[in-house]
Order: C-alpha cells, then structure tokens, then sequence
C-alpha cells in the first residue's frame, strides 16, 4: 500500500474522470432535501420555503397534539412488541438453521422466513387485509393482535439475519472446550453460545424496530378505525397541505431513526473482534 | 445429532406466525381472485372468472358482448414497468461513481461514506418521499429559488407528474443500488486494473473491459433491489403522483378502497406478484451463468 500512495501521486489507478463530482453530487442530492426539510421545522413562520427566523414553536404544536402523542405511542408500543417477538423467534430459528448442517425442508425454512423480504408490501398488505376482514367477521376481536402479527412476521426475516451472521462467525471449539469441562448441552448454552450471540440479539431486535417504526403499507391495511400509527397518521396529513409542524414530526422520527442505525452499525462493526 | 426432528421444533413458532401473518394469506389472494365482487367490498362465493378477464378486457358498459382491451389498466401496467426501469437506470448512473468512490477512498474515511449511504437506507421512505415532496411543490424550495433568482416567473408544476414520481423512487431506492455495487467493488483485484494501464489500455477501456465484467454481479443484484420495490411502489407514487401518475401498487390500492372489487385488486395483486417473481428468475438465472462461467 505504501509503494501505491507514491505512484498515486503521478498516475492513480482508482481514478475515473467525472466519478468523483458524480459522486459528491450524488450525496449532495441525498442530503439535501432532508437537511431542508430538518431546518424548516425550526422555522418561525408557516412557511416552509422562505426562512422567517428560528423558533422551537412547531415542536411545542406537534408537543402539545394529542393525536400526534397517541399515534406516537402507538407506533413505539407496537415496534417494541413486535421486535421483541420478531427477535425471540429469529433467534430459535436461527439456532435450528445455523451451524447445524443440511437437513430435509431447510430450503423451504430459509424461503418461509424470507418471503417478507421479496413480496411487495402493498400485496401482503391487501392479503391481510382480507384475511383480517374474515377473522374479524367470525370472531369479533378488533385489537391490536393483527398488528402485533403482521409487524412480527415482518420483522423476523430482519431480526434473523444479524443473529444468523453471529452465530456462523462463532467457534465451535469454545462449546466443545465447555463440553470436556463438563458442562451440560443447557449450560453450555446459557454460559457459552447465548452471551456470544448477545450482538446479533441486539441488533436483530434493533433493525426489527426501525423495520416496524417504518412500515406504513402493511399498517395501513390492516389497522382498525383509531389505530393509527405514526407513519398512518403522516401518510393521511401529507394528503392535504401540511405546516412545519410535521416537518417537526419528520425530524424527531428521524432522529429516533438515527439513534438506532448509529447503535447498530456500531454493533456489528464490532463483531469480529 | 441424531434426528431433524429439534432444528425444526426451534424453527416452529417463526414458521407459525409467518404463515399465519404473510404466506398464508397470499394464497387467500389467489382464491379470492376467482370470486364475485360483494356490494359493500368484500366477496361473494361464486366462482368467477371476471376478475381476471377485467385485468385486461373492458366490457362496453351499453352492449355487454363488446369486448375491447382495458387500454387504463395496460397505461398502468406499462407505466409501472417503464417508470421501474428508468428508476433502475438512473440508480445505476449515480449508484456507480457512487460506489467507486466510496470503494476507492482510504480504509478509515471509507467507513464514514458507507456510513452516509447506510443512513438513508434504514430512515423512513415516508420521510424522505416528504422531504422530496417539500423540494419539489409548487411553492417548495426548486420553485422558491427559482423565482427568487429571476430564472422562471411562475411556478413549474412538478408535482403529480410522472416526473415527480420517477425521481422520488430514484431517490428512495438509490442506496439500494450503491450497497451491493459497493460490495461488489470492495472484494475486486485491483491488481488487474493496474495491469491494464501498464498495457496501455485507456481509463474507458480499463472501466469496460476490467472494471464493469468484476463488478456486474453486484450491479445485476442493485438493479433487481431496485427495479422490484420500484414495481411494487405505492407510498411514493400515492404522495408525488396524482391520478394520471397512477402506478400498479395504486391500482391494486383502489380496488379495496372507492373502486370496492376484492377480486379484481386480488387478480391485480397476483399481476404483480407474477412481474417480481418473474424479475427474481431472472436475476438468479443472470448470476447462476455468471458463476458457471468462473467456474468453469
């Protein structure tokens, strides 16, 4: 590496005429409209292209809407639920496919979990839908069990794959080493595999909650009148002309957002160490 | 290690609440698409084919035995398709300078611009599709400066247009393209490439003929990660189109909403469902006669 930076100096082989203005073009272009859309929440007047002076005010309005703090809890309470369920199942199935070498139906297991990921959310969301539509004819339940299931089976395809990348990376010789100093398959897991796995726990759960924080289509389709979760609610008022309070709205959820992808890349970046 | 039987006892309840809350479902659709519209939504229980006939035949509203092509749904079809694979190019043209860059700066700062690439990727479509939606309105920030430095006299009408749409979903879906190619760039000899500069090949030739055959796994699979949630788009064509910009997602949308035919949206589902599998068989068969030619 040495010897290139010198003869980069002269001829770089990593150059391409034009990438590089595309490029910072590019993350320009990426951040702009979000950096715009974060200063006018702070604006004074109702405005949201002309600047008219700082103010915290639309923050206070979006404080002070009650809708906005029920949508709000709403969507924590159901992103912490289901990432929570998601993680607990992801974990099991990813103990049962990993490391354990083929078996009859893995295929079948792998397509199962990952189905999620390839349909269209606007098709599970209609199939829902009417799935939700007969149960509730038959039985009358109208809670926030089809939510808590769709957003779970959502998230489990999310959740399993950081766990499943933890799990491969780990030795097998450290279970074997607790194996010959006698302890049980159970303890071996308890004092060995699961503190290893703690990461991936992590992070599973981490990207099951954005993943549920974000999900409006599934939502939108399978809520019962006065389930609106917070992406619903945006959804619903972006229709109609909007204030700066929801560019408030915008930036808190992004910020909530950013937390967690901060926390996540630092987990797994950590994770051959 | 004897018996299957504990892998999948681990894996059950997964594969419960999945086939209950997404897999099961789908094929709620498939049987729905052969039913009777009711009234009110929902279904009546005769078998019918109408659903599917109605996908791409109109019946003439005065003389029943008229059949002609539903010219509306094949624009929709069509649009979704066109719309997808210029999103999927434009991706492409900005994802791979994108990329390159990224690949090509040193180890620690590499981490900082993959970093701003992953940002946008986990951050809310709905917030970004709103923050393009303030950039591009009629009194939004293109106009605002526009105006404001004499270029144009009157607003440009951006929204509700297919525009509006195709750079809304190239802007949601672009690190979608950058992280694969970014992989993909990440694990190329770079020796390679300076061999051909020391057989005096151009940087046109060099990015062709040594750079483009490396990387093209990593641009088939940014291409597929785009070009299927492009097709099955409806937050974004639903905040920045109209209904002249409807897309297929949107259509299938309506037929649960005001247009109340279950059956129909079913079929329309299934329509789609078709195009992303379809797109999905492609990919696999692309990668799978790449990599028996490096094998081989």
């Amino acid at each position: 590496m040495m010897g290139c930076a010198v003869a980069r100096s002269r001829f770089s082989i990593t150059r391409l005429p034009g990438f590089g203005l595309i490029a910072i073009l590019t993350f320009v272009m990426l951040y702009l409209p979000i950096v715009i859309l974060v200063a006018f929440s702070f604006n004074e007047g109702i405005s949201q292209s002309r600047w008219e002076g700082f103010s915290l005010q639309w923050y206070q309005a979006a404080f002070n809407n009650s809708q906005v703090r029920d949508v709000s809890l709403r969507s924590l309470w159901l992103a912490v639920t289901a990432a929570s369920f998601a993680t607990i199942l992801a974990t099991l199935a990813a103990l049962g496919t990993t490391r354990v070498g083929r078996f009859p139906g893995q295929t079948m297991i792998y397509a199962l979990i990952n189905q999620p990921l390839m349909v269209p959310e606007i098709v599970t969301g209609i199939a829902l839908l009417i799935f939700v539509a007969a149960i509730k004819v038959q039985t009358g339940y109208t809670g926030m069990g089809y939510l808590v299931a769709a957003h779970t089976a959502f998230c489990i395809p999310f959740a399993y794959l950081p766990i499943r990348a933890r799990l491969e990376t780990l030795d097998h010789a450290l279970e074997a080493a607790a194996a010959d100093l006698y302890a049980s398959p159970i303890q071996a897991f308890r004092y060995i595999t699961l503190p290893l796995m703690v990461p991936g726990i992590l992070a599973g759960f981490m990207l099951g909650f954005v993943i549920s924080l974000d999900t409006v289509v599934i939502t939108e389709f399978v809520k019962s009148a006065g389930q609106d979760t917070l992406p619903t609610y945006m959804l619903g008022q972006l229709r109609r002309s909007v204030t700066p309070e929801m560019n408030a709205i915008a930036t808190l959820f992004l910020a909530l957002s950013l937390m967690i992808v901060t926390a996540f890349f630092f987990i797994t970046r950590t994770r051959g160490r | 290690m004897r018996g299957h039987g504990w892998k999948w006892l681990l894996c059950t309840p997964a594969l419960i609440v999945l086939l209950l809350a997404a897999s099961g479902p789908l094929l709620i659709v498939a049987v729905y698409s052969f039913l009777s519209p009711g009234n009110m939504g929902g279904v009546v229980w005769d078998f019918s084919l109408e659903a599917w006939f109605r996908v791409f035949f109109r019946r003439d509203i005065f003389e029943p035995d008229q059949v002609e092509l539903n010219t509306a749904h094949l624009q929709v079809f069509w649009r979704s398709v066109w719309l997808s694979l210029q999103t999927t190019f434009i991706c492409a043209f900005l994802g791979f300078p994108t990329a390159w860059f990224i690949a090509t700066r040193p180890r620690h700062t590499r981490t900082v611009w993959l970093f701003l690439i992953t940002i946008p990727f986990w951050t809310n479509l709905l917030i970004r599709t709103f923050a393009i939606q303030e950039m591009i309105r009629n009194n939004g920030t293109i106009n605002a400066v526009l105006l404001w430095t004499g270029v144009i006299d009157s607003p440009i009408q951006m929204m509700f247009t297919e525009f509006a749409v195709l750079l809304g979903m190239a802007y949601v879906f672009l690190p979608l393209m950058v992280l694969p190619l970014y992989a993909a760039m990440e694990k190329m000899d770079f020796s390679l490439v300076e061999a051909g500069y020391d057989l005096y090949a151009s940087r046109l030739n060099v990015l062709w003929h040594v750079i483009l055959p490396q990387v093209k796994p990593g641009f088939i699979a940014g291409s597929i990660l785009v070009f299927i949630p492009a097709i099955g788009a409806y937050v974004t064509p639903r905040i920045l189109g109209g209904g002249r910009t409807m897309m297929l997602g949107n259509l299938i949308a309506l037929q649960f909403g005001q247009g109340r035919n279950w059956p129909l949206g079913a079929a329309l589902a299934l329509l789609m469902l078709v195009m992303v599998v379809g797109a999905l068989i492609f990919y696999l068969r692309v990668v799978g006669r790449n990599d028996g030619v490096r094998r081989g």
